[in-house]
């Protein structure tokens, strides 16, 4: 299978609260993201799981130079996103779609015009945006809210937005952070039955970012263990069941 | 009976003075449009790159941002009276004369456009980072995700406006002191320096009327504009 997403020694670090100093007087620097390399197939959909400080929200947010990496090579189908110009990563972030556990919908735009706005940063054609935006809403079954504001929403209907948002420009690669949340259990396993679908039926790779153990099992094909920043290992999963190696890696998939 | 004596003398008392008045309120007019227009533009563009050269934004200038707000704050800092004199020079060189509405109008778009350049400032840090952070992971170049900015922030920013205008309203009766003309000039010329309390009375009646008007209007709007 071919590589979608190709990490090389990605690695981040943030300055912590400038009021915090060392003895030397330097500010004090957190490691987010020890060096890093990972793998991700084309088609598969792949989870980033830890506990809360582990990186992994970090992580996700390096695949598409939200963060950008202090060191390492970020590869997405085969184009080196750290060595582009900022106006060509614009680019090539219509082809990664992201979606939010706060979901980030523009409150004051229409359902109907959240899709259409990313389409048109896209750069689609505008005689053909109606017609996509009515088929992401038809793929997320909320075609009857199109003309509604995010405010009149459920959380589950929001999130689909972001879903339908998301795939609109028809990227190869959707970055999921935490998306289930904020949502509970019945509107949760519904999300992760649309997600399934999107990445089946329009062959999306999707990353995805959570803390809930049965998120990963129902959804992924393998999943990233991180703890302190750190890339315990990449475990398999088959059928609901996660074989980990590592004693920390053995206790994070014993969670719920 | 007396009251009423009174009253209706008070009124003969203002008809007379019709013209003036009149005047005064077209005065007060000019100088409320030209500075407010004036000072959504230049404040509001101030303010836009106030906030972008903050902390964490995609601009994000220390040294920028400390000339951007010193600057601001400068001119904050003087009284408006003083700010009058002091850009008398100035107000000469471009509109030909320092005093008059026009000139008056001036200084009180610069006063109004630091002041608005902070209260747009405000209304954008209001937008929810996550909003700019999902805008930029699209690829929307820096245009587009200012005017996300600005639209999320569009129900704050009309508040902002009503408040300037208010603002630029009572300061441009100050403005009459020195020569602006309008409302606040006639009411200290009549009503204060020839006691004719009525014409004072009247004046502030006028402009209350006129600060209601417009915070309603503002208030209205600024609701229908917030889809939150």
């Amino acid at each position: 299978m071919i590589d979608m997403i190709v990490l090389n020694d990605v690695s981040k670090r943030f300055m912590s609260d400038r009021s915090v100093k060392d003895k030397a007087g330097k500010p004090h620097w957190f490691t987010a993201v020890q060096p890093t390399s990972l793998r991700i197939k084309k088609g598969e959909i792949f989870g980033l799981m830890g506990y809360s400080g582990a990186g992994k929200s970090t992580l996700l947010r390096l695949i598409n130079l939200l963060e950008r990496p202090d060191g390492g090579q970020v590869i997405i189908d085969d184009e080196d996103l750290t060595s582009l110009s900022a106006s060509d990563l614009r680019v090539a972030r219509h082809n990664i779609g992201m979606i939010f556990q706060q979901f980030n919908l523009m409150s004051n735009r229409t359902v109907y015009d959240n899709i259409a706005f990313n389409l048109k940063v896209a750069g689609y054609p505008s005689k053909d945006i109606h017609a996509r935006v009515m088929a992401c809403l038809d793929i997320v079954d909320l075609n009857d809210r199109a003309q509604h504001y995010p405010a009149q929403l459920s959380g589950g209907q929001k999130q689909r937005v972001g879903i339908a948002r998301a795939i609109a420009p028809n990227p190869k690669v959707l970055l999921a952070d935490e998306p289930t949340s904020a949502l509970d259990p019945a509107t949760t396993r519904s999300l992760l039955t649309c997600l399934r679908d999107i990445n089946e039926k329009l062959g999306v790779t999707i990353v995805i970012v959570t803390h809930e153990m049965s998120v990963i099992r129902r959804l992924c094909n393998r999943v990233a263990l991180l703890h302190q920043g750190e890339l315990l290992e990449v475990a398999d999963i088959s059928d609901g069941a996660i074989q980990a190696t590592t004693p920390i890696g053995q206790g994070l998939i014993l969670e719920d | 009976m007396i009251i009423s004596a009174a009253l209706s003398e008070s009124i003969a008392k203002l008809l007379t003075m019709k013209k003036e008045i009149l005047q005064a309120l077209l005065d007060t007019f000019i100088m409320l449009g030209i500075s407010t227009t004036v000072a959504i533009l230049i404040g509001g563009i101030f303010g836009i790159f106030l906030f972008l050269s903050s902390d964490r934004q995609f601009l994000q200038n220390k040294t920028a941002y400390a000339i951007l707000g010193g600057i601001t704050n400068f001119v904050r800092a003087f009284p408006f009276v003083i700010l009058m004199i002091a850009m008398s020079p100035f107000t000469k060189a471009i509109v030909g004369t320092g005093i008059g509405p026009i000139a008056a109008s001036l200084v009180l778009a610069i006063a109004g456009s630091f002041y608005f350049a902070r209260l747009v400032e405000q209304n954008l840090r209001e937008v929810p980072r996550g909003i700019i952070e999902a805008t930029e992971s699209m690829g929307a170049p820096p245009f587009t995700i200012i005017k996300v900015l600005l639209n999320e922030a569009r129900s704050g920013i009309v508040s902002s406006v009503t408040i300037l205008s208010i603002s630029l309203l009572s300061f441009s009766a100050a403005a009459g002191m020195i020569g602006g003309g309008g409302l606040g000039d006639l009411a200290i010329r009549y009503g204060y320096y020839r006691y004719q309390t009525e014409v004072m009375v009247f004046i502030v009646i006028l402009l209350s009327v006129m600060v209601i008007l417009i915070q309603a209007g503002g208030n209205l709007l600024a609701q229908r504009l917030d889809k939150r």
